[in-house]
């Protein structure tokens, strides 16, 4: 957005815009301090007569399905992201979208990925204004050098459940690519030759938009069961050849990595765990799908067998190691968010305790509650981490947008969050004096491990105090810091950004908690 | 006349690393074109370290095209003066500042449980391999590492002799063949390694010229810190040499074995098990003993089977050996733990021990456990074994006498 932004320090001391794309902002207050108000945002009432009596909602294409939705300029578009880099139905729509002759959209995905590339074409040509949702790879460059109309507003995904509950985002049309469908509406991503596993990120659009189209390329009888998303919040169905490439939808298998480095990480991580007592029976936690993360897992697994212990839930992504952990009986279920390849995908499709979970109960931070809040521990990543445990996972040391959040702002509120990272990357330090962008506020931030130390907050000394003696090579953060600036022959300089906003960060409550800047030229 | 030179390594798969140009002109003073991967946080600190090393080798001027993947300090300074040399420069000290402490020295029968290969030409692995906490770790400038690249990656090692820290890891060299050996040993043995590992040696004499230019080497730094020699042995004709070949100087520390060209040599196929090189293996073991100094077995290659390893390790200890080379830090634990005394050992060794001290005190001639006469190479062997033991960490209480029997 050109021109000088109406700029605020919040509470965690970012400058913050005021207005994000027309709307009023509230400025991040602190953790747990902003109290919303009001009620949730409804959409219009509408009646059976107005939809078909023998259920069968389907229309002849996606074209048709918008017009009837109504499609005009200025509307909000909405798509998921668990068909991953396989999906071919976001963009579809975008580019139907286009030669219906519609402008000013405003997409929002649950997260973009490299084959939503040509989004910036159609930014380019005006039909999309801009973009609410992660940005990567190129888009993130699109976004970062300020070439969208609009700003970017980057949330977690409890972050944007709460966003669309609380009336913040109002979605017009949402399209629902599902694996699987019925000609009601009912639809499942655990079955089809794309099938993808939970649709949890789709459920707050069928439940709050006000227009709901579901395009699959596996049309059943009635009923489809599982029904993730339920035909009753559904208004067209559209049957296609194809909604993606399940080569790309989920991973053959998944690798865990072989550098020397993050092995040492993830073994630290597991450790940690095991020796301050937090490995124990009946607990649970939860570890992304990066390389550090699986293998954490498989160093805990065996942690676990070696002590007689069992977890009562853990928390996908699930990939094949969860579901190793589930079918050895190491855990008692599954409570999954995305699912990242065949043997999960092959696991939530048939086992009850493989169960496929949306981010209203794990995540939204509106609610009575989110189970996020009760994981005993996490493992996480990030790109830098500051001295007062302050974390960035958005942008690259250089300010480029790089990362969307994911759930990984939600997972901050568990009993112990470990993130798990080197201390620097290539010559670039990951430790630093400040983070480039706040994603992460410090006192959410636990435990620091990397290659050549774990740090922890001196807000836990009871964390401290449980792992005195156990070997582990604790550090101050500080000291890791000097030792990687030695290594990389000083402090590095800061990333020189223009004084123009191009994207916010939200913290889970729906405040602004900071902004990523223009790159300098 | 303007005389160009490179080195380092370019294109998209490179990481920790740079490659350099450089023509070295007549006048128009230093220009320097740089596209780095950290050009926001350091690019400004490439630049006057590129100055700052040219000015060292007295270049003045010249055209300096530099493209960084993250590379570390020492590695660009190594790079940059790997491209000056082959663009002629051939004067000056650009050595960089010695920034981590030389640690002491290894005493000849320092523990040798696991050598960390770490190719010479592949600096991203050099920085953490300390981390990983191998007895040793070698940085080689000999097989891992590609004839062009033979002279870049000498500097790269020499720097980070001076630059890396390498945690209580015992910095070995791996040098090429001779004669070519002997130029590595001129850039690399004033930075203090701790160990030299000549490749391919047949015949003793190998052995004394390397001994001679160390020893040139260390007058002309002034310096008479310990370097010790580790021949690889890795031919038939080796194998067979291998008793002169320990004798040959008094700076070998160990014998070592390369099954690689060993079987090659032999015209064998290399097998899981090893029975083809399970004479040589024996040989080299009963050499080195016989020469007083330690056997250390080969690698295990296969990095993704650790049973494999394990299983080869506890052959290679059965046979006399006292440690392995790695090739992957994953290898290291289980090649300590599988090298390490059990604790039915090292409590044997304790009681052989406190039973000598016993003997020694009242003024008996002849030491007795139990019911069993004790050797005077047991006890030696017993007193060996608990020092390891200390040495790899393991708890070890000092044992009482046993009560002789009534």
């Amino acid at each position: 957005m050109s021109g000088k932004a109406d700029l605020v320090s919040n509470a965690a001391g970012r400058r913050v815009p005021r207005i994000v794309n027309g709307l009023e902002q509230i400025p991040y207050a602190g953790v747990g301090k902003h109290v919303p108000a009001g009620r949730k945002h409804a959409p219009r009432i509408v009646s059976c007569a107005a939809h078909p009596s023998n259920g069968n909602k389907v229309v002849g294409s996606l074209e048709e399905a918008l017009r009837r939705c109504g499609l005009r300029d200025g509307m909000v578009i909405s798509s998921h992201h668990h068909l991953r880099n396989g999906d071919r139905i976001a963009l579809e729509v975008l580019e139907t979208a286009a030669r219906m002759g519609a402008r000013d959209l405003m997409w929002f995905p649950s997260a973009s990925f490299p084959c939503h590339e040509p989004v910036m074409g159609l930014m380019d040509s005006g039909v999309v204004h801009h973009v609410e949702g992660s940005m990567n790879g190129p888009l993130g460059e699109y976004c970062s050098r300020g070439k969208m109309r609009g700003l970017g507003v980057l949330r977690s995904h409890g972050g944007r459940w709460q966003a669309i509950q609380d009336g913040e985002v109002t979605i017009d049309i949402a399209v629902i690519a599902a694996p699987t469908a019925d000609p009601f509406g009912n639809a499942d991503g655990s079955h089809g030759r794309s099938a993808c596993g939970s649709l949890g990120f789709a459920l707050a659009d069928s439940l709050y938009a006000d227009h709901v189209i579901v395009v699959t390329d596996n049309l059943v009888p009635f009923p489809c069961v599982p029904w993730q998303i339920q035909g009753g919040a559904v208004d067209h169905v559209v049957q296609v050849d194809t909604i993606g490439d399940p080569a790309k939808i989920v991973s053959g298998t998944t690798e865990i990595t072989r550098s020397p480095d993050r092995l040492r990480i993830a073994e630290h991580v597991a450790r940690f765990l095991r020796d301050a007592g937090i490995m124990r029976d009946g607990f649970s936690f939860q570890a992304g799908a990066g390389g550090i993360a699986l293998a954490f897992v498989m160093v805990l697994k065996d942690m676990m067998k070696e002590a007689g212990v069992k977890a009562r839930f853990v928390r996908g992504g699930s990939t094949k190691y969860l579901v190793e952990l589930l079918e050895e009986g190491l855990t008692d279920y599954i409570l999954d968010g995305q699912t990242f390849d065949l043997d999960g995908v092959r696991s939530i499709a048939s086992n009850p305790r493989h169960v496929a979970t949306s981010p209203f109960t794990s995540y939204n931070y509106h609610g009575k509650g989110c189970f996020a809040t009760f994981v005993d521990a996490v493992v996480l990543g990030a790109t830098e981490v500051d001295v007062h445990f302050n974390a960035n996972v958005v942008t690259h040391s250089d300010g480029r947008l790089l990362h969307g959040i994911g759930g990984w702002q939600n997972c901050l509120f568990a009993g112990c969050t470990i993130l798990a990272v080197p201390s620097f990357r290539d010559r670039i330090p990951v430790i630093v004096d400040e983070v480039t962008t706040l994603v992460g506020p410090g006192e959410m931030i636990d435990v620091v491990a990397t290659e050549r130390g774990i740090a922890i907050n001196p807000r836990r000394k009871d964390l401290a105090d449980r792992v005195r003696g156990s070997g582990l090579p604790i550090r101050p953060i500080e000291e890791i810091k000097e030792e990687v600036e030695r290594i990389c022959g000083g402090k590095p300089e800061r990333a020189r950004l223009a004084d123009q906003p191009v994207a916010v960060v939200k913290w889970v409550d729906g405040t602004v908690l900071d902004t990523v800047w223009r790159l300098g030229d | 006349m303007a005389q160009r030179g490179q080195a380092g390594r370019r294109g998209q798969d490179v990481r920790s690393d740079l490659w350099v140009g450089i023509e070295i002109r007549d006048q128009g003073g230093i220009e320097i074109a740089l596209t780095s991967r950290v050009e926001p946080y350091y690019g400004e600190r490439i630049r006057e370290q590129t100055r700052s090393i040219l000015d060292a080798l007295q270049i003045a001027d010249a055209r300096v095209e530099i493209e960084d993947q993250g590379a570390l300090p020492f590695v660009i300074a190594a790079r940059i003066e790997a491209a000056a040399r082959a663009a002629g420069a051939a004067d000056g000290n650009a050595r960089p500042e010695r920034s981590v402490p030389l640690p002491p020295p290894s005493p000849r029968d320092r523990l040798r449980r696991s050598r960390l290969y770490l190719p010479g030409a592949e600096p991203k692995f050099l920085v953490n391999a300390g981390l990983h906490e191998p007895d040793a770790i070698i940085l080689d400038l000999e097989d891992s590492v590609h004839p062009d690249q033979k002279d870049g990656a000498r500097l790269v090692v020499r720097n980070a002799l001076r630059c890396v820290d390498f945690g209580r890891a015992e910095r070995m060299v791996r040098i090429n063949q001779l004669p070519s050996g002997l130029l590595d040993l001129e850039e690399v043995v004033p930075e203090g390694p701790d160990v030299i590992l000549i490749p391919k040696v047949e015949d003793p004499s190998q052995v004394a010229a390397v001994d001679r230019r160390v020893e040139e080497c260390c007058v002309r730094a002034g310096t008479s810190r310990a370097v010790w020699l580790m021949p690889i042995l890795e031919s038939a004709l080796g194998v067979e040499h291998a008793l002169e070949i320990a004798r040959a100087s008094d700076r070998v520390c160990a014998l070592t074995i390369g099954l690689e060209d060993l079987t090659a040599d032999l015209g064998v196929a290399k097998t899981e098990e090893g029975d083809e090189s399970i004479y040589a293996r024996r040989r080299v073991a009963n050499a080195a003993h016989a020469a007083g100094v330690e056997a250390i077995d080969s690698v295990y290659g296969d990095v993704g089977n650790l049973d494999g390893l394990r299983s080869w390790a506890v052959r290679s200890r059965a046979m006399g050996f006292e440690g392995m080379g790695c090739v992957h830090p994953r290898q290291i634990r289980p090649i300590h733990e599988t090298f390490a005394p059990s604790r039915a050992e090292i409590d044997r060794a304790l009681q052989v021990v406190a039973a000598f001290r016993d003997a020694e005190s009242k003024g008996h001639t002849v030491v007795s456990l139990g019911t069993k006469m004790i050797d005077p190479p047991v006890v030696a062997r017993a007193v060996r074994l608990v020092d390891r033991a200390k040495a790899m960490g393991l708890a070890v209480e000092e044992a009482n006498a046993p009560e002789s029997e009534p």
